[in-house]
């Protein structure tokens, strides 16, 4: 689904990601994990389009070369990235917001806009998913929202726009342990055969409720170490430490 | 005298004085007034407030001086215009061409004690109420127009609110100008707020012909102690219109003044509101937003004095600017060294969306007491890239992006209108301007006639 393939990346000159290769399946949820500063924001950035930084390499989703793709085409396309950082759009409520989301992707994908009917229902039926309170729909896009309700609306969003490849930029950094549980439950509930996560953290913990297929350590702009689950929680052990020697 | 001579309209102005003059049944002071006009002549850019505004470009265009014929009768005001706000129900009143317009009465006195209608006729049937106040706000201004205004104005809107009196629905007047010559108009209003009444008070200011028109308004608002006003502008006026809107702001004890000024469309438009807080526990919120593009210009200007101790201004001004518009924001507090326990908060927040934009952003305080808090802060900026991002990011297209940041911007002051369905026309037509739908046919809250097809890609109005 998901193919990078020696990917620099540079921001003003510097180079933060130096030749990372990546392959991600449908049904498979990969974790990116590593210390602060190493390009796994950045990492999530280029591949969802972001503008600003020098590439070079190749992203392919789905075998088409992404790099002709505007960033709203990618997430047309069915890329979906969660921010770390949710922007707040006060005066824009969250259906609004929602529904001008949903139908510029089917007016894309040549298809009819969605009946207010069938509208209102998938947004029952995926509230029930990310147990989101009602009250959190009247209100403006992530305005005035606390750490864990913004995590919780990207989520909630992301069950909405039902992409096939979800990257969760530290969704769970400023979360408490609830919190956490809920937006994890979420994704999973989320999962589908056809479907790929990458979970982005510099924590372990998300990935007690979120089982990753296969576990990726980016250290110094390269991925340094590759496994499955058993890596997460050895790194929780060790500490970032232990990559920084072996790898410095 | 040479300085005010050399614009066109100059001599309509000195014969209407004369004529003014001799003419019984109107308030005094006007020759008074008229003499302090010809002396400041009309403002200019050598003016520190009036730096931004150059008003000689439209003092050179040939204005007719239209003396108000006031009252009016018989005409019915729905063949011009309706109101579409829906389950907007108001007190409607009309100034055409600066003449008020009635149907029954020229003045309207309420069961209840409220006083409305024409100005000119509250003259004659209660002058010792309306000497009490008219002018009284004004006397010590310096600006030409204003002295103008009070030589000229021989009409406009008069409201009187007694003590304790709450106003069960919002008061609308709505001031259209309509006429086959360049009109040179002088409008004066005078609302009048008793001890702890309570008003919501909207001003509408329309075009209906396409002509250039240039409006002088001055506006004068007592409010009495623990009195509470709720006042909004709406101003979606002709490309080649020019209008000048002063209005003069008298606090007593605790009373509480709301002002917001929405403009969305105009030539160039100057809005200037004096608050004097005059008594201790006053409030003022004063609010503006104004989206402007092509060539229009903006000008407002807030002057704060905070007289006695314990008094609260707040001033919220922000506003999107497109093509070749230009801004002026001029907020100037001043804090009386007996005025301890002040706060006062000011902020400007302009987005630009192109290079040949312009802002002039001024806050200008001065303090002369010890124990006051104030604060102010202006920002130019352009849109915010994250948040384009962020938008992007969930398929919504560069247009609809940008529409959903500025509508973001300009919420933070629609939002403070506390009539529901005032708010939710306002942030529709805010919506609309912003895509470039708004016309001046649509004529702000009215229609005269001329529908439009719209449609909405992303409907605001369900918020």
């Amino acid at each position: 689904m998901l193919h990078i393939k020696d990917l620099h990346v540079s921001i003003n000159g510097r180079e933060i990601l130096k030749g990372v290769n990546l392959d991600v399946k449908p049904g498979e949820v990969h974790a990116i994990m590593g210390p602060n500063g190493t390009g796994k924001s950045t990492l999530a950035n280029v591949i969802a389009g972001r503008e600003g930084y020098e590439i070079s390499g190749e992203i392919t989703f789905e075998g088409k070369n992404i790099f002709d793709l505007a960033v709203e085409d990618r997430a047309r396309a069915g890329i979906f990235l969660g921010f770390q950082y949710p922007v707040e759009i006060p005066g824009v409520s969250i259906m609004n917001f929602l529904k001008t989301a949903i139908n510029e992707k089917r007016k894309f994908l040549g298809q009819e806009p969605m009946s207010a009917g069938d509208f209102l229902k998938l947004v029952e039926e995926k509230k029930k998913v990310v147990e989101i309170p009602a009250d959190l729909m009247k209100r403006s896009v992530n305005d005035g929202f606390s750490g864990g309700e913004k995590k919780r609306n990207e989520i909630f969003q992301m069950a909405m726009l039902e992409p096939k490849l979800a990257i969760l930029d530290e969704t769970d950094s400023g979360l408490d342990i609830d919190a956490l549980r809920i937006v994890a439950t979420g994704v999973t509930r989320l999962k589908k055969p056809e479907n790929a996560t990458v979970v982005i953290t510099h924590y372990q913990r998300l990935l007690d409720f979120i089982v990753p297929d296969f576990v990726h350590i980016l250290y110094g702009g390269r991925i340094v170490k590759s496994g499955d689950k058993t890596l997460a929680m050895e790194l929780e052990k060790q500490g970032y430490d232990w990559i920084k020697k072996e790898f410095a | 005298m040479t300085e005010l001579q050399k614009y066109p309209v100059a001599e309509s102005l000195i014969k209407a004085a004369e004529k003014i003059s001799e003419n019984d049944g109107l308030w005094d002071g006007r020759n008074k007034a008229f003499d302090a006009f010809l002396s400041a002549g009309f403002p200019h850019k050598k003016m520190e407030k009036w730096r931004s505004t150059d008003l000689s470009e439209y003092l050179n265009a040939k204005y007719t001086y239209i003396e108000n014929t006031d009252p009016v009768s018989n005409l019915n005001i729905n063949q011009v215009f309706h109101c579409s706000i829906e389950n907007f129900e108001t007190a409607l009143f009309t100034l055409l061409n600066g003449a008020y317009v009635y149907n029954t009465a020229p003045l309207t006195v309420m069961e209840n004690g409220v006083i409305a209608g024409s100005l000119r006729q509250a003259w004659h049937e209660f002058p010792q109420l309306v000497g009490q106040y008219l002018s009284k706000l004004t006397e010590n201004s310096v600006n030409g127009l204003v002295s103008l205004n009070s030589a000229l104005a021989t009409a406009g809107f008069f409201i009187y609110i007694p003590d304790n009196i709450v106003f069960d629905k919002p008061v609308q007047l709505v001031n259209l100008v309509n006429t086959e010559v360049n009109p040179f108009l002088q409008i004066r209003n005078l609302i009048v707020l008793g001890k702890n009444s309570k008003l919501q008070f909207l001003q509408c200011d329309d075009s209906i012909k396409d002509k250039n028109s240039f409006l002088n308004i001055v506006s004068e608002f007592h409010l009495a102690e623990g009195s509470h006003l709720d006042h909004y502008k709406l101003q979606n006026k002709d490309d080649s219109a020019v209008m000048t809107n002063t209005s003069f702001f008298g606090l007593q004890r605790d009373a509480k003044l709301s002002t917001n000024t929405i403009t969305f469309n105009g030539g160039n438009i100057r809005n200037e509101s004096i608050v004097n807080l005059n008594g201790e526990g006053a409030e003022a919120e004063i609010m503006g937003l104004y989206l402007v593009d092509r060539k229009q210009h903006v000008d407002n200007q807030v002057l704060v004095r905070h007289n006695v101790p314990n008094c609260t201004s707040h001033e919220l001004f922000k506003g999107i600017l497109d093509d070749e518009a230009s801004v002026a924001f001029n907020g100037h507090i001043i804090v009386k060294p007996d005025a301890q326990k002040t706060n006062a908060f000011q902020s400007n927040k302009n987005i630009l969306l192109t290079d040949t934009a312009q802002i002039s952003t001024k806050p200008f305080l001065e303090i002369y007491a010890d124990d006051v808090k104030c604060s102010h802060g202006a920002t130019v900026g352009q849109l915010d890239d994250n948040a384009m991002f962020y938008l992007k990011q969930r398929g919504i297209c560069e247009r609809n992006a940008k529409m959903l940041l500025m509508y973001a911007f300009a919420d933070e002051v629609v939002r403070k209108i506390t009539v529901e369905s005032l708010y939710h026309q306002t942030a529709e037509m805010v919506s609309r301007r912003l895509k470039g739908e708004l016309s001046v046919c649509d004529q702000c809250m009215l229609h005269c006639g001329s529908k439009h097809p719209i449609e909405f890609e992303i409907d605001v109005t369900r918020i």
